[in-house]
């Protein structure tokens, strides 16, 4: 129970067992047959038009790289779409969240990897934010 | 009844750089690149510096760039500070984590770098050296605001305080010519929310992806709150745009490009490609929100100065004494 209610983030990804385990397996059986999840831990699948962004081979959380060829291909893999076309693209067709393409997505917690984003939101592990990003300033004025 | 006198304008905040001093004056400014070295001889950088001192107002120290390794940036900038040039140290976060990415930039203020600009990187894919583990711990909008969290609040990413933060001017890049070309104004509008101050584009060859980049960016309000230079190239060979066309990701060169450079004999092939570059030079000059351009080349230094004085931008504004601040 503690460790359930504990809201830091963990130094290491903990092995999941029991329950733990048991929901870590469905997220990931679900979504990495429907989303090509690569299991981040912190999931922002509804703000990025439902296309996985850990799917990007350059990891980016906030839109396409320049290197997107000019058939929409990745650059690195370019038999792929680039995970931000279709992020840009699915961002049009989704109901609700569509001006999170515009939001600025803070850097990734690489502890988190392979553990699961759904305890994570639940336990508030995902929600920690380094201190110096908090709050930040107005950016942009000259 | 007379109104109230209108308040004064507050002044412009001081200038961070030389260049920063170009732009808030409104001067239609020239940056290059720094051909890429793989020498050890300082004198490498030196004689570069030299050949661009005058003629541009920074230049660019590439980070690696096309995945090749080559003098670091850092080094680069230090060598050019030697010789009177004004650095832009260019960051990528293809080969460095945050924190030697923190570590670079306090670095290089202490060196005396006052322009910066951050980037993503070409994949190691696009290298000598595809076997090697990409970084990519953050991408260039995180890294935009990592500097201006150290630059304004004067801390790392983690919130530790600095002795002295940096005062670095703040730009990045965007690729107006590479899909998903809609979202791309929204995207420069997420980096200059993030922190970027100045804008260099990927080269442009398609005038007509630009003035749409730019009638957009217009309209979403960015033109006030950042300054664009438009990236141009000089080709000296058909052989470079057909280079740039397969070889580098993102960039666009149309067709009547290559048969331009094509149609005339190979000896004469050079100037085509000043007069390709000037061209585009005076097009770009006349699309609102372009305040300068970056000017990019591959073994074809000299013709810089030939560009920069073809389109009449030469000699350029007196060098700024030492740096503000």
């Amino acid at each position: 129970m503690a460790r359930t209610l504990d809201r830091r983030p963990p130094a290491t990804a903990p092995a999941a067992r029991g329950i733990r385990k048991t929901i870590l397996l469905i997220e990931k059986a679900t979504k990495e047959a429907t989303w090509d999840c690569r299991m981040c831990g912190q999931c922002i699948l509804h703000s990025t038009g439902m296309s996985c962004p850990m799917r990007c081979p350059k990891n980016l959380r906030n839109g396409p790289c320049g290197g997107v060829l000019q058939d929409g291909h990745c650059e690195v893999v370019p038999e792929m779409k680039c995970v931000w076309v279709q992020a840009w693209e699915g961002s049009r067709k989704l109901p609700f969240w569509r001006e999170h393409m515009f939001h600025v997505e803070r850097p990734v917690d690489w502890r988190l990897q392979e553990t699961s984003s759904w305890e994570n939101l639940l336990t508030r592990r995902d929600a920690h934010v380094p201190q110096g990003w908090r709050d930040p300033d107005g950016a942009g004025d000259r | 009844m007379s109104e109230p006198a209108a308040p004064d304008p507050p002044d412009p905040p001081a200038a961070r750089s030389g260049l920063h001093r170009l732009l808030q004056a409104g001067e239609f400014v020239v940056t290059a690149e720094l051909p890429a070295t793989d020498s050890a001889e300082p004198t490498s950088v030196h004689h570069l510096g030299d050949a661009l001192r005058g003629r541009v107002d920074a230049v660019n120290c590439t980070d690696n760039s096309a995945a090749h390794a080559h003098l670091g940036p850092l080094a680069a900038a230090h060598l050019l500070l030697d010789r009177g040039v004004e650095p832009i140290l260019q960051l990528a976060c293809r080969d460095r984590n945050r924190l030697a990415l923190q570590a670079d930039m306090l670095g290089a203020a202490a060196l005396g770098v006052r322009n910066i600009v951050c980037m993503t990187g070409d994949d190691v894919s696009a290298g000598d050296h595809p076997e090697a583990k990409p970084i990519y711990d953050i991408d260039s909008i995180h890294l935009l605001r990592i500097a201006r969290i150290m630059r304004d609040r004067g801390t790392y990413l983690s919130g530790r305080p600095l002795e002295h933060p940096p005062t670095f001017l703040i730009g990045a890049v965007e690729n107006p010519f590479a899909p998903p070309l809609e979202f791309r104004p929204m995207r420069l509008g997420k980096k200059i929310e993030a922190g970027a101050e100045f804008i260099q584009t990927q080269i442009c060859f398609n005038m007509d992806k630009m003035r749409l980049f730019m009638a957009r960016t217009r309209e979403l309000g960015l033109l006030e709150r950042v300054w664009i230079l438009a990236g141009v190239f000089i080709p000296r060979t058909a052989r470079a745009t057909r280079y740039l066309r397969d070889m580098v990701p993102g960039i666009d060169v149309p067709d009547p490009v290559i048969e331009r450079m094509d149609s005339v004999p190979a000896p004469r092939q050079g100037d085509e490609g000043v007069a390709i570059a000037l061209e585009l030079i005076q097009q770009l000059r006349e699309i609102e929100g372009i305040s300068g351009v970056h000017l990019m080349t591959i073994r074809n230094e000299e013709a810089i100065l030939r560009v920069v004085e073809g389109a009449g931008l030469f000699p350029r504004p007196r060098p700024s004494p030492e740096p503000v601040r």
